[in-house]
């Protein structure tokens, strides 16, 4: 099936303006990031560059597999889903994310989970990420 | 102000004691908004009359705004203390992350008090505050390395401030800056001297929160509004582009370009160190402050061979702007890119501002050329415009000391000629070195009567340029320079970089403010701004600065400006009417 999923199109070409941060963070009508599913920082300094962390929207996602609650389950086309309902604050997500996208709200104590809705896209006046079409196999 | 943004939480840390702790002071954030104007209060508190700069008695403070973390571009942190440089008000602004780090942290202000004994370095994350020990970290050669080790041991990577200071500000360097993420800096007036004094080789600062609103539908379109018109106006385009070194070349055209310690206003080798040069051949890197879509910091990276190896090399990546291309290019005759280069990372090493750097070079340059002093002076230096490798030298024996000669270069240009002479050609405004702009009246008068003696308070170099080729009325210019100082104490309470001045009107400032909770229209910001500048002054006068004893560097007269050879005399009547107004402010 085709879907749509946020990617990194260059990261080379990042400023670390951090507007794709506060982007995700104003899906809730606030400031601040505490509650951004999108990171960045520097590779080691600013002057090596920076890394731009967000869910890659897997297709056999690890994050859902340790989940002892069902409260992140796996959607077609990839990525996840959570329901904050389900979720204890075991934080076993976050560890199995191995580029560490499962952020962190510490209000709630419950991960925050990029939803692919591209509304950060729309913020970066770098071209860094984008919306991108895949075909995933099956379901 | 929305009940629950933090913003009205000051942090008060106490370096003698080592202890700290926070207080509301709500009232001073809605009667200042925010950065300047809440610092000169806390400054005014804080700050003893006729207190000594480099004594526990002066404090820091940092401050930002309520558009910090919420809308683009508010990225500044205003820092406010004494100026060991001039003894009067020092006010000093950067970006990088520091502002969003302070207001993610929880705070609109923080007041640094006391000293400490031994080098330490602060840490503050979120509630909690840190006192390190920092004998290890004195006395490390570059102020890069110290970030490193910094960088390695505290928490809170992407979301953190490291301020710290360089062997300039650990000696006392009058003009010793604090350097943020690298490649921004708190550079003029020495605040870097008054880190060192209080022996706080550094401050890092880190957090992570939601700001609430009151109106989230209006609060996402304004903010729409906003970024779109930034990132499509064509003055952020240059500032992205090329970075303020795109004024090098125009400024040079139209004679402005203050060259070898101003006996000139044009350099025959502008071009080889102009922001096309320097893109052209050199840009290695755009950097943003946080929360700002510009991106104007440009790194040049600077591929160097080792001497001893072949084929191994090693690659700097050095920052530069408009700023530092005039005082450690221009100012100096540096002839081409790769050298000024060189001398910029030398300051940058050692964290000395560029500015009064280059200036207090270009003096000695002119002081040894006329035999003023000699090698006995200068330790067998001879001083040569464009030899950037007695440049790097001379900067180096700034930061140590080693005789009487550079201990007065190290006190600024205006002490070291009052010890040597050649005051007609030391380049000081209110003891502050010169900023960039040969321009006409109203950017040196903006010089000698800004509250802090830079380009910025304002903007009359700009208002010189606007001026070319039609009537230059200085009577009513002087009025024109003071209300914009007037408004831009509210761009530097709300933290907006002043690049963004343009967007930033007091219409647009008063419809962003709304759905934060905000009750002020444009008439109400233009009072708090006339009241912010009222209360700079009265601190510049309480301690000790005179309208009627101003010092005009006798240089400026004797080298054309775009608008011709400047007459002392107008100057004085500039100054006159100054008085009538501000008497009026008082
Ligand atoms: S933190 Fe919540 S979503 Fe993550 S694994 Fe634990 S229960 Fe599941
Ligand atoms: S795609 Fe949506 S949820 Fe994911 S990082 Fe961007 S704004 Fe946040
Ligand atoms: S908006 Fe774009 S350039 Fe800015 S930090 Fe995000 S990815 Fe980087």
């Amino acid at each position: 099936m085709l879907t749509k999923k946020l990617d990194i199109i260059d990261a080379d070409r990042c400023v670390g303006c951090l507007s794709c941060v506060f982007a995700c963070a104003r899906r809730y009508g606030e400031g601040g990031y505490d509650r951004s599913a999108i990171a960045v920082r520097s590779v080691a300094g600013v002057e090596k560059g920076f890394v731009v962390i967000v869910c890659r929207a897997c297709t056999d996602p690890p994050c859902a597999k340790v989940c002892p609650t069902n409260a992140l389950v796996a959607k077609k086309g990839g990525g996840v889903f959570l329901n904050p309902n389900k979720c204890i604050g075991c934080g076993f997500c976050r560890n199995a994310c191995p580029i560490g996208a499962v952020m962190w709200d510490e209000a709630a104590n419950k991960p925050i989970i990029c939803v692919q809705c591209g509304y950060c896209v729309d913020f970066c006046p770098h071209d860094v990420i984008g919306i991108v079409e895949r075909q995933t196999e099956g379901v | 102000m929305h009940p629950n943004d933090p913003l009205y939480r000051v942090l008060y840390i106490d370096l003698t004691k080592k202890i700290y702790w926070i207080e509301d002071r709500r009232e001073l954030f809605e009667n200042y908004l925010g950065g300047a104007g809440v610092a000169i209060n806390l400054l005014k508190e804080e700050c003893p009359r006729g207190a000594d700069p480099l004594r526990p008695e002066n404090p820091i403070v940092f401050a930002v705004g309520p558009f910090t973390g919420l809308y683009p571009i508010a990225s500044k942190t205003v820092a406010m203390f004494k100026s060991p440089l001039t003894g009067n008000l020092g006010e000093s602004h950067a970006g990088g992350r520091s502002a969003i780090a302070i207001r993610m942290a929880g705070y609109g202000a923080i007041v640094i008090k006391g000293a400490s004994k031994h080098p330490v370095y602060v840490a503050v994350h979120g509630d909690k505050v840190f006192f390190r020990d920092a004998r290890a970290l004195w006395g490390i050669k570059s102020s890069i390395t110290v970030a490193r080790i910094i960088r390695e041991k505290e928490p809170g990577a992407g979301q953190r401030a490291i301020m710290r200071i360089g062997r300039a500000g650990e000696n006392l360097v009058k003009y010793a800056c604090v350097v943020t993420e690298t490649y921004r800096h708190f550079g003029r007036l020495g605040l870097g001297a008054v880190f060192g004094s209080k022996k706080l080789k550094a401050f890092v600062v880190s957090g992570k929160r939601s700001l609430p609103v009151l109106d989230k539908r209006r609060y996402r379109e304004i903010y729409k509004e906003l970024f779109d018109t930034m990132v499509k106006s064509p003055l952020m385009k240059k500032y992205h582009d090329l970075g303020t070194a795109a004024n090098v070349i125009p400024l040079n055209k139209i004679g402005a370009l203050p060259t070898k310690n101003l006996k000139e206003s044009k350099f025959e080798n502008a071009d080889k160190i102009s922001g096309e040069y320097l893109a052209e051949k050199y840009l290695g890197r755009r950097l943003a402050c946080a929360h700002c879509p510009v991106a104007c910091i440009h790194l040049a990276a600077l591929r160097e061979p080792y001497e001893t190896e072949p084929y191994f090399y090693k690659t700097t990546f050095i920052s530069y702007d408009y700023e530092l291309i005039y005082s450690l290019g221009s100012m100096l005759g540096i002839r081409n890119a790769e050298d000024m280069l060189k001398v910029l990372d030398e300051v940058e090493v050692l964290g000395l501002d560029g500015i009064s750097s280059g200036v207090v070079l270009a003096w000695a340059t002119e002081a040894y050329e006329k035999g003023i002093i000699n090698e006995n002076d200068t330790l067998g230096l001879r001083f040569k415009w464009g030899d950037y490798e007695t440049y790097i030298k001379a900067l180096r024996y700034i930061v140590e000391q080693p005789n009487e000669f550079y201990k007065a270069l190290a006190n600024g240009v205006d002490y070291a000629a009052s010890k040597y002479g050649g005051e007609k050609f030391a380049l000081a405004f209110g003891k502050n070195e010169m900023p960039g702009y040969h321009t006409g009246y109203l950017g040196y008068f903006g010089f000698l009567v800004g509250s802090r003696h830079s380009h910025l308070d304002m903007g009359g170099y700009s208002i010189d340029q606007k001026a070319l080729g039609k009537e230059y009325n200085l009577d009513e210019l002087v009025v024109k320079a003071l209300r914009e100082e007037e408004w831009r104490q509210i761009l530097s309470s709300l933290v907006v970089c002043f690049f963004a001045r343009g967007i930033y009107k007091p219409e647009i400032v008063a419809k962003a403010l709304e759905p934060l909770g905000w009750n002020l229209t444009p008439e109400d910001l233009g009072k708090i701004g006339a009241k912010i500048h009222r209360l700079k002054y009265e601190f510049k006068f309480r301690e000790g600065f005179d309208l009627d004893s101003l010092r005009l560097p006798h240089r400026i007269f004797e080298t054309p400006t775009p608008h011709g050879y400047l007459d002392e005399y107008k100057f004085k009547e500039m100054i006159e009417k100054f008085k009538l107004l501000i008497q009026k402010q008082i």
